[in-house]
């Protein structure tokens, strides 16, 4: 009998701790379902706040005024700072275009310079054509060439100086005849159409004549029959080279020539004086 | 600020006055001239120098012949060389670099193209 009525109670005891921990468990799981409705409602409450924020940032109207006015300035002088960047590498082109352009101008005034002072840096005749000579193949690119010079007694156009070509073979010219003739005649330069078409040299028709002029009376005639084969056409320098002979490369021969024959006049008469007076 | 000596051996003064004209611009060069090949083996005895233009059609001693000989001097081995010419062929173009020519420019020239060449050899900048 006493063992039945201690299984009793410990049945009794046993029932009333599961008791107890079901009612803690219960509470448990309303303190759970509790705090996950306040995280939900948190949770919104954050989501409508995000939102809010996006549309009304919360901040002192005053400063978010400033703060927006700064953003503004900031923009306005990036704007600004990009435009000048622009203007300035636009700038940069032209002043790379303008560099080369001087560059070229510059080694255009060079050529002249030089060519000019060696025309005019002796008064021997012969030393005078070499230097027109080394010009014309040097600096404008000249293979088979010559000089004619007029001479004043028979009016014909006679060959002084050459390159590449065999003299002997160059005929002389009356004024008038042929191209060069008629550039001696007219004064006016002459340069062939189709430059390429250089395969027969043809001694009356040379594919540049250049006058040489002293002011407007011709003393001889430049007269290029091949160019170089590296050089296939003219250059705006080349032309400017041509003026400069058809002037300085007249004036120089012009004055050698002079101080030749009054050098030779001068020995001469030196030689009868000498006579004279022994 | 260092000193590059160029040595230009040609017999045209007008094309030794336009290459020197053309590299005066560089202030820290001296220039040399010398009129054939003979003259310039002589000029390159007396001073040492970093670069040397020279031409191929001259009296005395062409330029190629010359090149062929700067070579041969332990010295100038390695020194750099411009050929400056009317000669515009292939033929002598591969010539004159076989020979130990560093750069073949044809006349007429370009008085800033050489200029451009030298600074890029000298490491001038």
């Amino acid at each position: 009998m006493d063992k039945k009525e201690e299984k009793d109670r410990n049945i009794f005891e046993r029932a009333e701790e599961f008791l107890q921990v079901f009612k803690k468990g219960a509470e448990f799981t309303q303190e759970l379902l509790k705090t996950n409705e306040q995280l939900r409602y948190r949770i919104l409450q954050l989501e409508e706040e995000g939102m809010s924020l996006k549309t009304n940032p919360v901040l002192p109207d005053k400063q978010y005024e400033e703060l927006a006015k700064q953003i503004e300035a900031l923009k306005e002088e990036r704007e600004e700072i990009t435009k000048r960047i622009k203007e300035i590498e636009n700038e940069n082109k032209d002043f790379a275009i303008r560099y080369v352009e001087v560059e070229e101008e510059n080694n255009n005034l060079a050529n002249l310079y030089i060519a000019s002072y060696q025309l005019h840096s002796t008064l021997d005749f012969k030393e005078v054509l070499q230097i027109i000579l080394e010009i014309i193949i040097n600096l404008i690119g000249a293979e088979e060439f010559g000089i004619f010079l007029l001479d004043e007694k028979t009016h014909e156009l006679k060959i002084m100086a050459s390159e590449g070509i065999d003299e002997t073979q160059v005929p002389s010219i009356n004024m008038g005849v042929g191209t060069i003739g008629r550039v001696a005649k007219n004064g006016e330069p002459y340069f062939m159409e189709d430059m390429s078409d250089s395969s027969k040299t043809d001694w009356l028709n040379p594919m540049v004549a250049i006058p040489l002029k002293i002011k407007e009376h011709v003393i001889g005639v430049i007269v290029i029959y091949r160019l170089l084969q590296q050089k296939k056409n003219f250059t705006p320098l080349d032309h400017e080279l041509f003026t400069l002979l058809a002037g300085h490369a007249a004036t120089a021969i012009f004055s050698s020539k002079l101080y030749s024959e009054s050098e030779r006049k001068l020995s001469t008469i030196q030689g009868f004086i000498d006579l004279l007076t022994k | 600020m260092e000193e590059y000596k160029v040595l230009i051996v040609e017999d045209s003064p007008t094309m030794r006055q336009l290459i020197a004209f053309s590299l005066k611009r560089l202030k820290n060069i001296k220039i040399v001239e010398a009129s054939d090949g003979v003259d310039g083996l002589k000029k390159l005895s007396q001073d040492a120098f970093q670069l040397i233009i020279t031409d191929i059609n001259m009296p005395v001693m062409d330029g190629l012949k010359l090149v062929s000989l700067i070579r041969k001097d332990a010295v100038y081995k390695t020194v750099p060389i411009f050929i400056i010419t009317t000669e515009g062929g292939q033929e002598d173009r591969e010539r004159a670099m076989a020979l130990g020519a560093n750069a073949y420019i044809t006349k007429p020239i370009s008085g800033p193209q050489v200029l451009e060449m030298v600074k890029s050899y000298l490491n001038i900048k």
